[in-house]
């Protein structure tokens, strides 16, 4: 009886000695077609749909920053 | 999709800094915090051209290689983000950029050092998208919300473009061939010493002057 009281407190003084993991790395990020909730988001695409958003960022892109379709010479 | 990229036409930047303070604006940037810089090279000299320079989200980053904690992650789209809870503010990504594109704020009594914050291509960070959190620790993102980032929409003369690499260099390889002029300055012409558009026939090896 005595032994074994002897191996608890053993074990339990010797969880002092264990250490936290300290996993390196960043956290999992969202996907950014996934959308945001805050109310800004621009109209014309379906978040979680990446075909979508794919799409309206290239539109977006030649519409705000291609002038040759713009004002085409 | 390709990898989102930056690419700066250095014949119509006119060095208004507007890229700057758009980006300044959206992200609520501290003081002394720049992620974007517009870059004069000659200046003075006529024929001066100025680039607008911020964190290029390189296809192999030097700063993803060095840093001590791994606090680095590219997205799908190759932005190249980090974890500022994870970030222990140690510079060596400063020091492996070649672009200057790693910013320290100084904070406390004696500025000390911060923890890094770098042009995320307006894509926020590792917090949940579009939360007050990821606005705190990295601006907005707007990746999420459907835009592109911001210096690039607001660039009055279209010289800094940004999205889909296959968009930007489309819009690039257009304006080249239009202004037949160009490829000289920034491309595969100028990389390779190939014959571009626009551009002239390279002085051939061994050639009698």
């Amino acid at each position: 009886m005595i032994r074994f009281f002897l191996l608890c407190l053993m074990g339990w003084v010797l969880t002092a000695c264990s250490e936290n993991d300290q996993l390196l790395g960043s956290k999992k990020d969202a996907v950014a077609y996934a959308g945001t909730p805050n109310g800004f988001a621009a109209p014309g695409w379906k978040a979680g749909d990446k075909n979508s958003w794919e799409q309206q960022l290239r539109s977006r892109g030649q519409y705000g920053m291609n002038d040759h379709t713009r004002a085409p010479d | 999709m390709a990898r989102m990229k930056f690419i700066c036409d250095a014949e119509r930047c006119i060095e208004c800094n507007g890229c700057v303070t758009a980006c300044k604006n959206e992200h609520e940037l501290p003081w002394g915090v720049n992620r974007r810089r517009v870059v004069t090279l000659n200046d003075g000299v006529p024929g001066e051209k100025s680039i607008s320079v911020a964190c290029m989200h390189c296809s192999d980053a030097p700063c993803m290689a060095v840093c001590p904690v791994n606090c680095f992650y590219k997205t799908d789209e190759g932005v190249v983000l980090h974890d500022k809870d994870v970030c222990i503010g140690c510079g060596y990504c400063s020091y492996a950029c070649p672009f200057g594109a790693p910013q320290f704020p100084g904070q406390g009594t004696f500025g000390m050092r911060g923890k890094m914050d770098k042009c995320t291509f307006c894509a926020g960070g590792p917090e949940a998208n579009g939360s007050q959190a990821e606005f705190d620790k990295y601006g907005r993102n707007r990746l999420a919300e459907g835009k592109l980032p911001a210096c690039a929409e607001m660039c009055s003369t279209k010289a800094l473009l940004a999205g889909d690499g296959d968009v930007v260099a489309d819009i690039f390889r257009n304006r080249v061939v239009k202004r037949n002029k160009g490829a000289e300055v920034w491309g595969w012409g100028t990389a390779y010493a190939s014959q571009q558009v626009g551009q002239a026939a390279p002085a051939k090896e061994g050639a009698k002057k």
